[in-house]
């Protein structure tokens, strides 16, 4: 479990998460919704341990352990892992190395690629000329290979083409258990209850609600969480009225401080 | 010319610039150093086979593997002479300098025909005080399916090592060569001067690596010049990754014939208390000539001049320019990268970058569970891996053990 108290986070000089509370639940995916320069990005992050951003105060609990200030590649041990919207390129190292490196053993790199239609890229260096989509491919990839217990995912469908949408909704659906079945000893809802993996995944479309079927949506406006509900909902309710207008929720005062 | 006439021109031009600094690079007083010849006796297969392990090791990194599997062919000189020297494949030639110039006059027609034996006191020292060297042709239309292994050895401490290399591949052959050179564990101090001459013919391809493999306090002057003739391909790769006192080099090659092709490829790691002045220029003087260089620089602390300079004579021609250098611990790093175009049709560009390495890079692979230090080491050697086209896959090893060989002192 993922469990966010009271989170206040600063970058450089600037406050970009105010009061954060999350609880996400094994077998849970949360849907994060918001405006561009809302935080999203920073929240993810955060959680993730990038040292830039500061915790101020408040508390990041996962599987128990207190991880506020923990380094990332502990929390990456852990079970954290992050698909990003622009990771750095690394030059002269192969997508094959990365896919084995994030496995921490050596795999069978060309059969997982092949889930994700990337064989072709396993010898190119890590994200040099990578498009938008392919990115995306190479970041499922890594996590396949990774199998993290909580994936956070930035904007994972952005970029992506037409032709591979399903493929990439159907991976991420896959990679948070969403694709489960009864069996002989387990009901439906019995083998539901079994699952442990857990998703954060920032939108802005909601194409990602075709493939993964999402538990709650909230909305970060201005550093802060509210709205929380069905994501469809939200969506809905942003398509036709816009993010302010959702976010009245957030009583008015702050709404005020905050503009 | 007779050759004996031409022996007294190159010996005035030699003591004519007995004294003439080189003109780039720190200046080094010979007299320090101990020149004279230091007889060694030849090793046969088994020989060198029973060298100490130590000393096989130092050998090995510099690309001379005294098992000679997967090599076609081996030169080790020892000090000041040739102490092996076979070939195991037809039509590739292996010779010491001394004797080639002694029985065959074709040694003739490349000795000191492209470098200029009175360009400074290095090259006056090599004429003057020749000790031995090599000399590698591959016979025309001639394939050589594995590298011939070449080493220049040093292990009397102090001395001062003067040779002379001449490879030619004639026309339509195909020969790889690796050539090193190390230092004995007992050696602390030394000097070595080399002579390098490259004749690519007609259609011919010719890779050369260069692993060097010295020792703290010795100092090193090479003194290189290539011709590709053409539709040549010249492949010219130099790693050093191990530390040394001072080394400067300047290597320059011609593409004198139309499309010939030379790339450069360098790798060099600069340890603290050790001075560098590297890379090469490139004359492009016929139509469709390519010349690409690429550089990568770490330094540790080292004293680094990354040179290059391509000049384009003719037009349609295309020179691409490529240096990386990264700061890990200290040190300098100083990238000069020089374009010379001199008609219209030339297609010339370049890219320097120095810095050190991104933390966002870092920050990506520890979340893919990598600690720090595995993540930063995973970066260093992929900056240092570089593509090179067209390499045969044992000498692609050779580069890749040497870039593992040197993790644990680079990091």
């Amino acid at each position: 479990m993922l469990k966010i108290e009271d989170l206040q986070v600063k970058l450089g000089d600037k406050e970009i998460l105010k009061h954060i509370d999350l609880e996400i639940n094994p077998g849970e995916t949360h849907i994060l919704f918001g405006p561009n320069g809302s935080g999203k990005t920073s929240l993810l992050m955060t959680i993730m341990g990038y040292p830039q951003y500061e915790v101020v105060s408040g508390k990041i609990m996962f599987k128990g352990e207190d991880i506020t200030h923990a380094p990332i590649d502990e929390r990456a041990k852990l079970g954290i892992g992050m698909s990003y919207q622009r990771p750095p390129t690394i030059n002269g190292l192969k997508t094959r190395q990365m896919v084995n490196l994030c496995a921490g053993e050596e795999i069978d790199e060309e059969a997982l690629a092949r889930r994700v239609n990337f064989e072709e890229f396993l010898d190119r260096d890590v994200n040099a000329g990578f498009s938008g989509g392919e990115i995306k491919r190479s970041e499922l990839l890594q996590l396949m290979a990774q199998k993290p217990d909580l994936m956070l995912f930035d904007e994972p469908e952005s970029g992506v083409d037409m032709e591979n949408i399903t493929l990439v909704g159907n991976t991420i659906g896959e990679l948070l258990e969403k694709h489960f079945h009864p069996s002989k000893d387990r009901s439906k809802m019995q083998a539901k209850a079994d699952r442990t993996k857990m998703g954060l995944i920032i939108t802005h479309t909601g194409f990602i609600l075709d493939y993964v079927s999402a538990d709650k949506g909230q909305v970060l406006y201005n550093g802060k969480l509210s709205c929380v509900s069905n994501p469809r909902e939200i969506l809905n309710c942003v398509g036709d009225t816009g993010y302010e207008e959702c976010v009245r929720c957030i009583s008015t005062n702050s709404l005020t401080s905050l503009s | 010319m007779h050759i004996d006439e031409q022996s007294d021109q190159f010996e005035l031009k030699a003591k004519a610039a007995i004294d003439k600094k080189g003109a780039i690079g720190p200046d080094v007083d010979l007299s320090a150093f101990d020149a004279t010849p230091s007889p060694h006796l030849e090793m046969a297969d088994d020989d060198l086979r029973s060298l100490p392990k130590e000393e096989q090791e130092r050998l090995l990194g510099a690309g001379l593997d005294v098992t000679e599997k997967e090599r076609g062919g081996t030169f080790l000189q020892m000090n000041t002479n040739t102490v092996h020297c076979h070939s195991s494949q037809e039509g590739i030639e292996v010779l010491s300098i001394q004797k080639a110039l002694a029985e065959h006059d074709w040694v003739r027609d490349y000795y000191w025909k492209l470098a200029d034996v009175g360009a400074d006191k290095y090259t006056a020292a090599a004429e003057l005080g020749l000790h031995d060297g090599y000399v590698i042709r591959s016979l025309p239309g001639s394939k050589s399916v594995y590298p011939v292994q070449a080493c220049l050895y040093m292990h009397k401490d102090g001395m001062q090592q003067n040779v002379h290399n001449i490879i030619v591949a004639e026309e339509d052959s195909e020969l790889h060569i690796i050539s090193g050179c190390a230092t004995s564990p007992h050696l602390k101090r030394g000097l070595h001067v080399g002579i390098s001459e490259f004749f690519v013919k007609k259609n011919a391809k010719l890779t050369f690596t260069m692993i060097h493999n010295w020792a703290e306090d010795v100092t090193v002057r090479p003194r290189s010049v290539a011709r590709v003739e053409e539709g040549g391909l010249f492949i010219n790769n130099y790693i050093s990754m191990k530390p040394v006192r001072s080394i400067q080099m300047y290597p320059t090659t011609h593409l004198v014939g139309e499309d010939a092709v030379a790339r450069f490829y360098s790798i060099v790691v600069g340890s603290p208390g050790s001075e560098y002045d590297l890379g090469g220029r490139i004359f492009l003087k016929a139509k469709g000539t390519r010349a690409e260089i690429v550089a990568r620089a770490i330094s540790n602390g080292g004293n680094m001049i990354a040179r290059g300079h391509l000049i384009g004579e003719v037009p349609d021609i295309k020179a691409h320019l490529e240096c990386k250098g990264l700061l890990l611990n200290g040190g300098l790093i100083h990238a000069i990268p020089e374009l010379e175009g001199h008609v219209d049709g030339v297609e010339m560009s370049h890219e320097a970058a120095v810095g050190k390495i991104a933390q966002e890079e870092i920050s990506y692979l520890m979340s893919r569970g990598l600690s720090e230090e595995e993540a930063t080491s995973t970066i260093v050697r992929g900056f240092l891996s570089v593509d090179i086209p067209g390499l045969p896959p044992q000498l692609q090893a050779e580069i890749d053990r040497a870039i593992e060989e040197s993790d644990k002192d680079v990091m």
